[in-house]
């Protein structure tokens, strides 16, 4: 199915966010997610099911002021 | 020191890490500084996140997350809750923009997320303005740390109502505050210092300087400053002149 990953159209066969994640290579790293703009704990991911056109943001660390 | 939530700063200083041509001169800037706090973000991973992890975990200092770009409660909201996660910490620097030119924070939304936040059991640490009802209304909400502005973030300018940022300092006598945005000289870090503020936050200032290194322990040296200044207590200012030298005993000629 097709999802949104951080603002671009991405092609996906899993269908909860652990594997989703995997799949695009980002299964051991450290990042922060959320949901259609709802938070979902790490500890939440697996089991989170995806539905067509779901918008997923994949945060991590960034230099801020 | 007033304390931050139950810390006690090591130094009065919070610094950024954005802006600075590199990494090694970010970290020279905080070695020099001295700086106790560094403020952090969250932005949508491209493959540096994890090196940015393992550098600022290196500094050795307390992390302060931001909610920067966030217009509103529900996205600031959403955002601490993944800075909680990802830094391990519950302390959040809350900014919620009310607009684009002047980044001043949407007073409305602040209160909002604060009291989403705080209830929470999150640390927050509010960017605000000198407001004092709107100060009262972030301490309602729980906040025991205000952040309010000198002057627009990025600005330079310094202190733009040191009237308001005097009163609002005498209004919240037990509430650590926290100069934030708009320093742009080490003077007004100093002067922020005098006026009783607890710390000062920058990053501009430092990054962009020639010599961000330099201007990092300029900063540090005018808040020490600042800091011992306020301690001592300083004089009243007059109108009129007042002869220093004792005028009894001068000779008649």
């Amino acid at each position: 199915m097709k999802i949104e990953v951080n603002g671009e159209e991405r092609e996906i066969t899993a269908t909860d966010l652990a594997g989703v994640l995997a799949e695009l290579g980002w299964g051991e790293a450290r990042v922060a997610t959320a949901l259609n703009g709802t938070f979902v704990p790490a500890a939440a991911r697996s089991g989170k099911q995806l539905s067509s056109h779901d918008r997923l943001e994949v945060l991590t660390a960034m230099q801020g002021g | 020191m007033r304390d931050f939530y139950g810390v006690t700063l090591e130094t009065p200083m919070m610094l950024g890490t954005a802006r600075y041509p590199s990494p090694a001169v970010m970290e020279a800037a905080f070695t020099s500084s001295g700086a106790s706090v560094a403020t952090v973000s969250l932005r949508r991973e491209r493959g540096a996140g994890q090196a940015f992890w393992d550098l600022v975990r290196s500094l050795g200092v307390h992390l302060l997350p931001n909610t920067a770009g966030c217009h509103s409660a529900r996205e600031a909201i959403t955002t601490a809750q993944m800075a909680r996660e990802y830094f391990q910490t519950d302390w959040i620097k809350l900014e919620v923009i009310g607009n684009a030119d002047t980044l001043q924070p949407d007073p409305f939304g602040l209160v909002e997320a604060a009291e989403v936040l705080c209830a929470d059991g999150f640390k927050v640490f509010p960017y605000t303005t000198e407001d004092q009802v709107l100060a009262e209304r972030l301490v309602d909400a729980g906040c025991r740390v205000l952040m309010p502005w000198g002057a627009p973030i990025g600005s330079g300018m310094g202190l733009n109502n040191i009237h308001g940022l005097r009163t609002l300092r005498a209004a919240f006598p037990d509430v650590a505050m926290v100069i934030d945005a708009g320093l742009g000289l080490p003077s007004h870090a100093a002067e922020a210092m005098e006026l009783g503020f607890d710390a000062i936050m920058l990053n501009t200032a430092v990054a962009e300087a020639d010599d961000p290194a330099a201007m990092a322990r300029a900063f540090s040296l005018a808040t020490q400053a600042g800091g011992l200044a306020a301690a001592a207590g300083p004089m009243g200012q007059r109108d009129m002149a007042v002869p220093s030298t004792p005028l009894i005993g001068k000779a008649w000629l």
